[in-house]
């Protein structure tokens, strides 16, 4: 016995290095396992949610494509099935959302693109997957729950009109976005027998998402940049002083306001609640491009706008451009275009001092039986301004309601601020009607972003719609 | 009705496997020769179920008659190897033998599922190999003088992966074959030999020396050549078998320093170095080039899920390479991660099993043959496993006996013939000390018992 245990002693002893090896091993092939689970529990699904992933294609052999609903719980999209097994997509808003919801054939666009995989995706309880797939029955794909909100929507949608143009509101705290309408338009039920002639009207281009895509000269909204510019390099408004006389003239080039209106002597306050051109055109040329563009940049010029399929805004002044370029840049004309969006985020930040929410569109994920699959949570994108600026900022804009440009939405059962816009467009001075702005100022509950093609002054078109959907929050 | 069985087949694939590999751990444990064989038993049956159920949804599938045909083939090869083993090598491990038949069925399926004149090739090249590696068990046993060829090993070693480097073509970025054949993968059997065979008597500081002139002069021509995964397994044996024989912790942290010097200089020299790691650290922002391998096999990944999309209702062949560096990826998608996680367990049995047979050998020459074959096993498993899956860079290697590959397939089966030889002989081992103690315990007795006689 003495004896067999010392030669196992030995034998361990010349081992030692040998289970110390396969030890190694062992590790290595356990965290292989670890990360190949770990990839196929938490990482596939971003992954795999890829436009290069031809495989999302073959899912719809086996899964029926599932529904968008709206956050107030009406259906957006749903497919049916026929008798013969065939499937159809049917929108039944067909055109209010036919941006936001987008299409499914003839290629995909909107929420049908963005939430591809997920509509192909079935999270049905386990024991019903395996009885389908027995009786070669396909799975009821999940459910996208969007942000978008049924009611506002339509309200927008039917305050548009049969003009052209964009609207968007979205939540300032949470960046969820409750209407986003682009005209004109389509309907994405007829999507197929149209298509030839859609995308061959150039005219109007009614495939465009005007709201994320759209490219327009943003006119007087962009005096909230500039405003924040002159705060970043003054440190105050207070002190600020300007006497317009109705136009003015630098190297030759001569800006007018607005009918030629002679605002007089002006604080900061009162030259933005007039929008006047005059102090604007002035205090650009005192601020410089450089430091213009550096401000114009920090609030996501030329930079990507954090929503899929959106468009950049383009900003050009650099440190060569010349004085005219740089007076009519700093009151919002000149070579500047901007996306709704864009005004929209830039509006977001004010209201929610200074930090930006990523915007969003899908609320959350189900299965067909409704339990929840995934959601998305609000996150912080990034702060465009501090606290301070974006509360000086909303007291500029507040006082636009209370006494300048936008008073039409003034005296309301809510509180309101804002920024109207003129954007002129061609030679003979018509102009784009532009309003941005967010409701509930003390807390702010809702940011809109209007533009109404060829719709005159801000207040001629854009703040009346606004005026509509606020209340419809309100009310609802 | 088909597609009831197709449907059913993926979870009767999954449990038959499951069980399959519980057994190959739960095997170890068991002490009883009897228990040991009836364990065994069941686990050529359960091969046998999982063959069956495959091809029978292949056949299903396809409704090509060759499906049927091969399965029938391959069913002989693996009846005709388990009955040569049992005539021939009564000793010989049935563990590893029947790992050895597992990992291959999974390939054949897969191949077969991809396509089937590849998948018939590789049988052919198998049965082939198998046929000529029944002799070396018997010349692992007889020819002592394998141990004196040091030098030799060595000279075909470093003549014929530089003759690789200089005249081979290039395919996949790498320069690998020489008419057809891939010389690295014969290599790394004689490479481990010649490590074994100096190592054996050797451990003093200079023998360290020359091996290790020896082994960068393989790991470098390699590096040249651009067949980085065949560098690194070479790179694991040699530090895995200094460690052993000359039990020095120090040279291990020497040797993963040097190597991590190594990858650092070879990263910034070396262009396609760091076009792997780019496509490593984000596949996605290098889709259309570098990174759309790894790209594809993730999305197969992915897709599949746990349970799979189930035999040929997946589409691998869209992965480039399918059939060699990413069968892991196709055997992801269509037989899902549960399956996949088996499998690398049971690569981790056949691992294990090979470093338990190579504990047990006393002689440190067939002991060091041992550990290195299966270090570098072990280490290609996780090369190209953990490429596929996105943990580490991609390094383009096969998975051993399942991917397809005339010459990794072929080595492979060599590899084990040398490990099976090597068990015998420790069998023999066992019974030659059974016998001596045996022996020395009856003397004991005669003694005492004399001893007691001459008191009384």
């Amino acid at each position: 016995m003495h004896r067999e245990r010392e030669i196992s002693k030995k034998k361990r002893a010349r081992n030692k290095e040998y289970t110390l090896v396969s030890g190694f091993f062992v590790l290595i092939f356990v965290s292989l396992i670890a990360y190949l689970l770990y990839f196929n529990l938490v990482k596939s699904e971003a992954f795999i949610n890829s436009p290069y992933n031809t495989r999302q294609d073959t899912f719809s052999d086996r899964v029926v494509r599932g529904n968008i609903l709206s956050s107030d719980g009406e259906v957006l999209a749903e497919t049916n099935i026929n008798e013969d097994g065939t499937e159809k997509r049917v929108y039944p808003y067909n055109q209010i959302f036919a941006h936001a919801v987008g299409y499914d054939s003839n290629g995909k666009n909107g929420l049908e693109s963005e939430a591809n995989f997920q509509l192909l995706t079935s999270h049905e309880f386990f024991l019903t997957q395996m009885k389908n797939e027995l009786r070669g029955q396909k799975n009821m794909g999940d459910t996208v729950v969007s942000t978008l909100n049924a009611r506002l929507q339509t309200t927008a949608y039917q305050a548009l009109g049969d003009r052209r143009g964009a609207i968007l509101a979205l939540e300032p705290s949470t960046g969820r976005i409750l209407v986003m309408v682009s005209k004109p338009d389509f309907d994405p039920n007829y999507i197929a027998e149209n298509w030839d002639t859609l995308i061959n009207d150039e005219n109007n281009s009614s495939l465009l998402n005007r709201a994320t895509m759209g490219q327009y000269p943003p006119g007087s909204t962009f005096k909230v940049v500039t405003a924040l510019d002159y705060f970043r390099n003054k440190g105050s408004f207070e002190g600020y002083s300007y006497l317009c006389q109705g136009s003015i003239t630098m190297e030759e080039h001569t800006i007018q306001c607005y009918n030629g209106t002679v605002h007089g002597q002006e604080d900061f306050y009162s030259a933005f609640a007039n929008s006047c051109n005059c102090a604007f055109a002035d205090m650009g040329t005192s601020l410089g491009a450089k430091s213009l563009r550096k401000t114009s940049e920090d609030l996501l010029f030329n930079k990507s706008l954090l929503l899929k399929g959106s468009r950049k805004s383009s900003f050009t002044l650099d440190g060569d451009s010349p004085t005219a370029l740089v007076m009519q840049t700093a009151m919002g004309q000149g070579n500047t275009l901007v996306s709704p969006l864009q005004m929209a985020l830039i509006t977001s930040a004010v209201a929610n001092g200074g930090i930006l929410m990523k915007p969003y569109l899908i609320d959350h994920v189900q299965n067909v039986e409704g339990e929840n699959i995934s959601t998305t949570h609000p996150e912080e994108y990034k702060r465009l301004m501090s606290d301070n600026e974006a509360n000086l900022l909303g007291k500029l804009m507040k006082n636009v309601v209370d006494f300048g440009t936008a008073s039409a939405l003034s005296g309301r059962s809510y509180s309101a601020a804002g920024k109207t816009g003129s954007a002129e467009f061609d030679e003979n001075g018509s102009s784009h009607s532009w309003f941005i702005g967010y409701s509930n100022v003390d807390d702010p509950d809702l940011v809109v972003s209007i533009i109404v093609e060829n719709g005159g002054t801000g207040s001629e078109a854009a703040v009346p719609i606004a005026g509509q959907i606020f209340d419809a929050y309100y009310t609802g | 009705m088909i597609n009831v069985i197709v449907e059913l087949s993926k979870y009767i694939i999954l449990t038959l496997m499951i069980v399959y590999t519980f057994h190959c751990f739960y095997m170890v444990h068991r002490q009883s020769e009897e228990e040991k064989n009836e364990l065994l038993h069941q686990q050529l049956i359960l091969i046998f179920f999982m063959d069956f159920t495959a091809f029978l949804v292949i056949y299903l599938k396809t409704f090509d008659f060759k499906v049927i045909l091969y399965y029938m083939e391959m069913m002989a090869y693996f009846a005709g190897i388990q009955i040569l083993y049992r005539i021939f090598y009564r000793k010989a491990s049935l563990l590893l033998l029947n790992n050895m038949c597992m990992l291959l069925s999974v390939g054949f399926i897969m191949l077969c599922r991809l396509d089937i004149s590849t998948a018939t090739r590789q049988l052919l090249i198998v049965i082939g190999a198998s046929a000529a590696a029944l002799v070396i068990p018997v010349m692992v046993r007889k020819m002592k003088f394998l141990r004196n060829l040091t030098w030799l090993y060595a000279g075909i070693g470093v003549a014929l992966l530089g003759a690789v480097l200089v005249l081979a073509n290039t395919s996949y970025g790498a320069k690998l074959s020489l008419m057809g054949i891939q010389p690295s993968e014969a290599i790394k059997i004689t490479f481990v030999f010649f490590m074994a065979a100096l190592l054996s008597r050797d451990t003093s500081f200079s023998a360290v020396v020359k091996a290790t002139v020896i082994a960068g002069l393989h790991v470098g021509i390699l590096v040249l050549s651009r067949d980085l995964g065949s560098a690194v397994i070479f790179f694991v044996a040699y530090l895995v078998m200094i460690f052993v024989a000359t039990k020095k912790k120090a040279y291990l942290g020497i040797g993963v320093l040097g190597g991590f010097c190594a990858s650092v200089a070879a990263y910034f020299l070396f262009g396609h170095v760091r076009q792997r790691v780019s496509a490593w650290k984000d596949p996605m922002a290098v889709y259309q080039n570098e990174g759309y391998q790894i790209v594809q096999s993730l999305f197969a990944i992915g897709t599949g899920g746990l349970f799979g999309m189930g035999l040929c209702q997946g589409s691998p062949e869209v992965i480039p390479i399918v059939k060699n560096d990413f069968i892991f990826s196709a055997i992801c998608e269509e037989m899902g991660a549960i399956f996949a996680v088996c499998l690398i367990l049971v690569c981790m049995s056949f691992f294990l099993m090979i470093v338990n047979i190579a504990m047990k050998i006393k002689n440190p020459f067939y002991k060091l043959i041992a550990l290195g074959l299966g270090a570098e096993y072990a280490f290609q498993v996780f090369l190209t496993i953990g490429g596929a899956t996105k943990f580490i860079p991609l390094t383009g290697v096969t998975l051993p006996l399942v991917s397809y590959g005339g010459s990794s397939v072929m080595s492979t089966i060599l590899m084990l013939a040398i490990i099976q030889g090597l068990y015998i002989l420790r069998e023999d081992e066992d019974e030659e000390f059974e016998k001596r103690r045996k022996e020395a315990a009856k003397r004991a007795r005669e003694r005492a018992y004399a001893q007691r006689e001459g008191n009384f």
